[in-house]
């Protein structure tokens, strides 16, 4: 790397400085055989059928309690793939940066890249690097794109039915909280720390379980509130959720209150919901509990036909209410 | 003693075992009761907390609540949004209000709309973060399109404090406060809801103190509770309505005794008083007018009053209601937001007709998005 400080915009004009910024940074820490053949396209061997997503990363701020936009774009399309039942293989990054970004940040960002490829075995094979003059993005963007060997088919957000049961892979609305922290502060003290991780170890241990999965997601814009509906809605059922189940850190739920916002409504970057038939229940959540990202596994609720399309909280003093999608503005730039 | 924890402040007060056993003693004591309550929640923040957790399933059939006026949204006329579309439009001018007032439709347009057609219209958790966007614009203009109930006025007359003091010229207030108990008299003169109970307010009445409500026990023969928002205060001050019904009592009572006081916070209410006055007419929507209901700045203030300075530009008209919209009989407590056509149809949370609609305090947004299953 030359001694500059800061990334220009001639890191991103196809010349030396480029050359340099490729060489020096990502394939240091993307480094392997597909990447440093460095062709125009990437050349893969896929035998199966494949499960292919993207998406483009715009977090602010792009430093946060528990992650980084680096890491956050990595889990958010390895968590894709592995939503699909699909083991991440070959990812590509592509980043928009701002001219005068730190170099040091996006080494910092590069190397969490890497070190969450880790958790997966993903490997990055493909990418691109544009540096666009002052204001024209803010800081950094990235896109990463994804393609998963796909080893559980007929995961689907229409599979489910009636009599399946509902877990969550964790505490929720964690991601979003941490967010809101970070920018609205308000002098708070605490540790609450974005849930950022990748979810492929807790997918692969209930593959290799064995279990029958109707449906997985995970639970990002919109948190678990989106998920059910959209679930409810796609598998015409009725979700019936027992609130006092849903798992909610203290601190997510103190931001709530503060804010006025539902921990349900909440992003999360590495928690996920699975729908399982009764029998196999009990057995996915002892898998999940096994595996460090999925410990607080906890089951939530079932599948009915109470209410077709609609998603019912229950609460623990006997009375019940919908649970809708959140509306408006919830908080932009989240991931 | 250890330190207060942050969820001390709701915990304890949504205790399923607690709030079994207050529904259990309501249903029992509500026997006893001559004639149905219907109590009005005056405050959008009970309606919310009502329909959130459900309240209404877990007390008897003769005890129903009608809806309240206290949601600022809510009860914004066309016409004032319509200043605050007029205001964002100007060049060079940024306009600040709370979030809520973001989507509200005013006659042709929303803030939302403006924003995304290139107007700098940006919300506020805390009034006073004003300052530092009207310091770090000293070229433009800054708004501060200021809503609410006697809760968040304090905060405005604060902010208004500060730009004096810091002698900021840029900085200016369209004051939109309203007040509590004009308009829970104008609803009563209007004699159709049959009210005769209230739930009084929790944040309004830690500001202006329960001492505001003291007439209307005599004046309406309806007790009043001035209850907190989380369910158990709901679920207490409706036992407490109950009993007082019971013993033929008919006084205002403080569940929300943790906050509220008698007399409130009386520096709040003198520094309110330092900068604002009430003003002679303000419209209410779906009610109309209602004489000294909202507050404006004080003459010697006026070179902050952007109602005063941008006069020329703000439209004087009222403006009514969509015609399918029942907004202003809901807020009257004359029906229930499911009696309107349009309700789930045609407005929605995404797209609404009425006011009632699109504030999380609104009747109608409650019932939309918890129902009654």
């Amino acid at each position: 790397m030359s001694n500059s400080k800061q990334i220009q915009l001639s890191h991103g004009g196809g010349g030396e400085e480029t050359n340099s910024l490729i060489h020096n940074l990502f394939y240091r820490y993307f480094s392997n055989e597909v990447l440093i053949a460095a062709e125009d396209a990437a050349v893969l061997n896929v035998k199966n059928q494949i499960a292919f997503t993207t998406d483009s990363f715009t977090v602010s701020p792009i430093f946060f309690n528990g992650g980084n936009i680096g890491k956050l774009a990595i889990a958010g399309t390895v968590n894709d793939l592995a939503m699909m039942g699909a083991k991440p293989l070959y990812l590509s990054a592509s980043f928009m940066i701002e001219e005068g970004f730190a170099f040091d940040e996006l080494e910092t960002i590069v190397r969490s890249m890497a070190e969450e490829l880790t958790h997966s075995g993903a490997k990055i094979v493909c990418g691109d690097t544009k540096v666009v003059p002052k204001g024209a993005v803010d800081q950094i963007f990235i896109n990463t794109s994804g393609i998963g060997d796909i080893l559980k088919e007929g995961i689907s957000a229409g599979s489910i039915n009636e009599g399946d049961v509902i877990i969550v892979s964790g505490d929720v609305g964690r991601h979003g909280a941490a967010i809101l922290m970070e920018r609205e502060g308000l002098g708070i003290s605490g540790d609450l720390k974005s849930d950022c991780a990748t979810l492929w170890p807790a997918v692969e241990a209930l593959i290799d379980a064995n279990i029958t999965i109707s449906a997985m997601r995970d639970a990002t814009r919109g948190g678990l509130s989106a998920v059910l509906n959209e679930w409810a809605q796609q598998s015409a059922v009725c979700l019936e959720i027992e609130e006092a189940n849903v798992p909610v850190d203290e601190s997510v739920q103190g931001i709530c209150e503060l804010f006025g916002f539902e921990a349900f409504d909440f992003a999360n970057e590495g928690t996920c919901i699975v729908a399982v038939p009764s029998k196999d229940a009990q057995h996915a959540l002892e898998m999940l509990q096994k595996v460090d990202v999925t410990k607080k596994a906890a089951i939530i609720g079932k599948v009915s036909m109470k209410k077709e399309g609609k998603v019912i909280l229950h609460s623990a003093y006997g009375s019940s209410r919908y649970l809708d999608l959140p509306k408006g503005e919830l908080l932009p730039r989240i991931c | 003693m250890r330190e207060l924890e942050l969820k001390d402040l709701y915990s304890g007060f949504r205790d399923p075992n607690v709030i079994k056993a207050l529904s259990q003693k309501i249903t029992e004591e509500a026997k006893q009761l001559k004639e149905p309550l219907k109590i009005m929640e005056v405050c959008g923040g009970h309606t919310h907390t009502i329909m959130k957790y459900g309240l209404k399933q877990l007390l008897p059939s003769n005890i129903d609540f009608i809806h309240g006026p206290g949601c600022p949204v809510c009860i914004m006329p066309k016409e004032r949004i319509d200043h605050a579309i007029a205001l964002a439009q100007m060049e060079n001018t940024i306009l600040l209000t709370l979030g809520d007032m973001i989507r509200v439709p005013g006659s042709t347009s929303s803030l939302a709309v403006e924003r995304a057609d290139g107007s700098d219209i940006r919300a506020l958790y805390s009034p006073l973060d004003a300052i530092k966007i009207a310091l770090d614009n000293p070229d433009k203009k800054v708004i501060f399109f200021a809503i609410g109930f006697e809760t968040t006025t304090p905060m405005t007359a604060a902010l208004l404090e500060q730009v004096v003091k810091q002698n900021i010229s840029n900085l200016f207030f369209h004051i939109n406060h309203v007040l509590v108990p004009p308009a829970v008299d104008t609803i009563m003169a209007d004699g159709q809801a049959k009210i005769n109970a209230f739930i009084g307010p929790a944040h309004v009445s830690v500001i202006s103190g329960a001492k505001i409500y003291e007439p209307l026990p005599q004046k309406y023969g309806a007790p009043v509770v001035v209850s907190g928002f989380e369910p158990i205060d709901v679920l207490e001050s409706i036992l407490m309505i109950v009993r007082q019904k019971n013993e033929d009592l008919c006084e205002m009572q403080i569940q929300y005794t943790r906050s509220v006081t008698i007399e409130g916070n009386t520096r709040a209410q003198q520094m309110i008083a330092k900068f604002m006055e009430p003003r002679e007419h303000f419209r209410w929507r779906g009610i109309g007018d209602i004489p000294y209901s909202a507050l404006a700045l004080r003459e010697a203030y006026s070179k902050y009053d952007a109602e005063k300075i941008f006069a020329d530009i703000l439209p004087l008209e009222p403006i009514d209601d969509h015609k399918l919209c029942i907004c202003g009989t809901i807020l009257k407590g004359l029906a229930k937001p499911n009696d309107c056509k349009v309700f789930g149809t045609a407005c929605t949370p995404n797209t609404p007709l009425g006011s009632c609609m699109v504030s999380a305090e609104g009747a109608c947004n409650a019932y939309y998005r918890y129902g009654e299953i």
